[in-house]
């Protein structure tokens, strides 16, 4: 029984953890309609900027945020600005596909570069000493990012929701030519999607930092998992890669011990694919409707 | 208010709009007749600022909009309620006005404007809270002239707002197009249902082939005998 709860507690961190680096993604893909291969490799810079400051300043990560965030939505923006927007006339999607791909192999190479292909060690500030809740050993860092995945999920919803901006973003992803005849500007509103998009991973890399070793390659190794969630959890939910992300997370972790370590993957792209023949569009997407097209 | 000289547009490396030129005076009901694929559509669109001429010269208000992008038209007074409603199928339908109220213009008055355009759409009023995806095409309409509406607008342009409606439907809608020339709004509207819109209308502009080939008071044109042979079938 002990062993199912900390299996289950694993799996929930771990979920928290893909969400984490997800939901920013699945962002950028449903308003902005595309896909951000670059998006591992911001997180990776959010890691390396986190450990920057942490190191130089010797201030607790976390403070990080301040400098992290703001400097990702940067980037971010102005990966829309500046490479995206130029090629969105085209409308060619392989285009944005090789752009954002050449993007995050430039971001690699600048990193090894830079840094070297040794790895930074952000101080670890206390987020890895083990807590007890009854049974069950969890790292404060995990408890950490799971609560920061909920609140920015939460905070992403109520932000769309319940803002003009919010609304206008939503509008333009609904029906961007009615959105321009509303005033808006359109790729005002996608450079600032994207941005938050990439402030997003932000926080993701100031929480991920003190838990693992940066490399220039570590965001490689998060975004695959981040595009499966996004994908199962139905292409641009924010809600859906959430769920998505614990499925994952949780299977994960209990194949990982009853399968065997090298059978993990097996059982979560067999799911993936169980789950998509069973709801093409994920579990949250919307299936193909054509109801408000009116006689 | 708008004038429009030789005016060519279109899509792409296709010019559909060949040396249009046309006014609307402030307080006017004008409309543009003109068969399937004459250039209606894009005619309103680029004065919306939608498809940018690539010569020619739109004014407004003494001012030239020719290179205004469409967010930009609209902080100006222009609002065009597009063919096919083209409403937020997954917002509700008070979202949907809200919208319309973007600008800061219109939202620093978007809790009065709300009042007067619910005043005038009763059953827009009950359906605040539903998905505007979910309304029926004559419902959806309304929502669409509601929401052009929001934005307090100078110029209204209206695109087809009977396509695809039934016959009492479209009576209705009429109707509320009425009430808002009855209050002084000057309107360019595009328009199937040429002989009523004729009727209503001050002038007119046949538009053939994207080129306009006959402009006239709305009675004169309909007593045209072009015009009663190709759009009235009489
Ligand atoms: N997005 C587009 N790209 C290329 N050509 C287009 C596009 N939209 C319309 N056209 C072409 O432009 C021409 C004029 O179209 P437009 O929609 O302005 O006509 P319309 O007078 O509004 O017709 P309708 O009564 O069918 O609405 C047509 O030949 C049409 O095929
Ligand atoms: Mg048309």
């Amino acid at each position: 029984m002990d062993t199912i709860l900390q299996l289950l507690a694993n799996g929930l961190m771990l979920g928290g953890l893909f969400a984490i680096v997800a939901v920013g993604l699945t962002l950028i893909f449903g308003i902005v309609k595309v896909v951000n291969f670059a998006h591992g490799e911001f997180l990776m810079v959010g890691m390396y900027l986190t450990f920057l400051v942490t190191r130089m300043l010797g201030l607790h990560p976390f403070v990080a945020v301040i400098v992290v965030v703001p400097a990702l939505f940067l980037i971010g923006a102005l990966t829309q600005r500046l490479i995206i927007q130029p090629l969105m006339s085209a409308r060619d999607d392989h285009i944005q596909i090789f752009a954002t791909v050449g993007l995050s192999t430039a971001l690699i190479n600048l990193a090894l570069l830079v840094f070297g292909a040794d790895i930074a060690n952000t101080p670890a500030s206390g987020l890895r000493t083990p807590i007890e809740i009854g049974p069950v050993r969890v790292l404060s860092g995990q408890i950490a990012i799971f609560v920061a995945s909920i609140a920015l999920v939460i905070g992403l919803q109520l932000f769309l929701q319940n803002t003009a901006m919010g609304r206008a973003i939503r509008a333009v992803a609904q029906n961007r030519s009615a959105a321009q005849l509303m005033g808006i500007n359109v790729d005002r509103i996608y450079i600032l999607t994207f941005g938050i998009g990439a402030a997003c991973v932000g926080v993701a890399a100031v929480l991920i930092a003190p838990l693992y070793p940066t490399s220039p390659t570590i965001g490689t190794y998060f975004v695959l998992t981040a595009f499966v969630v996004v994908v199962l959890g139905g292409l641009g939910s924010i809600p859906g890669a959430f769920v998505g992300s614990l499925v994952i997370g949780l299977i994960d972790s209990f194949a990982g011990f009853y399968i065997g370590s090298d059978m993990r993957e097996v059982a979560v792209f067999g799911v993936f694919l169980l789950i998509l023949i069973l709801r093409p569009a994920g579990l949250f997407g919307k299936q193909l409707n054509l109801s408000h097209v009116s006689p | 208010m708008l004038k429009l000289e030789t005016i060519d547009a279109g899509y792409g490396a296709t010019t559909i709009l060949h040396d249009v030129s046309l006014d609307v005076n402030a307080g006017e009901v004008v409309t543009i007749v003109g068969a399937n694929g004459a250039g209606k559509t894009t005619t309103l669109r680029t004065i919306a600022g939608l498809i940018r001429p690539t010569s020619g010269r739109i004014l407004f208000e003494g001012r030239d909009i020719t290179r205004l992008s469409a967010h930009e038209t609209v902080d100006l007074g222009i609002t065009l309620i597009p063919e096919g409603r083209q409403l937020f199928p997954e917002m509700t339908v008070h979202e949907n006005l809200l919208m319309g109220a973007y600008r800061s213009a219109a939202r620093e008055k978007q809790a009065d404007t709300l009042e007067e355009v619910l005043t005038l759409f009763p059953r827009v009023r009950e359906r605040l809270d539903q998905n505007a995806a979910s309304l029926s095409g004559g419902e959806q309409q309304m929502v669409a002239i509601a929401r052009g509406m929001m934005a307090r607008p100078k110029l209204l342009m209206f695109d087809e707002p009977s396509l695809g409606l039934a016959p009492i439907i479209v009576a209705q809608v009429f109707a509320v197009i009425d009430t808002i020339v009855k209050t002084g709004a000057t309107v360019l509207i595009v328009e199937q249902n040429v002989f009523h819109t004729l009727k209503a209308a001050d002038r007119g502009y046949v538009l053939e082939n994207g080129e306009i080939v006959l402009t006239d008071s709305g009675k004169a044109l309909l007593a045209n005998d072009h015009v009663r042979q190709a759009y009235l079938g009489i």
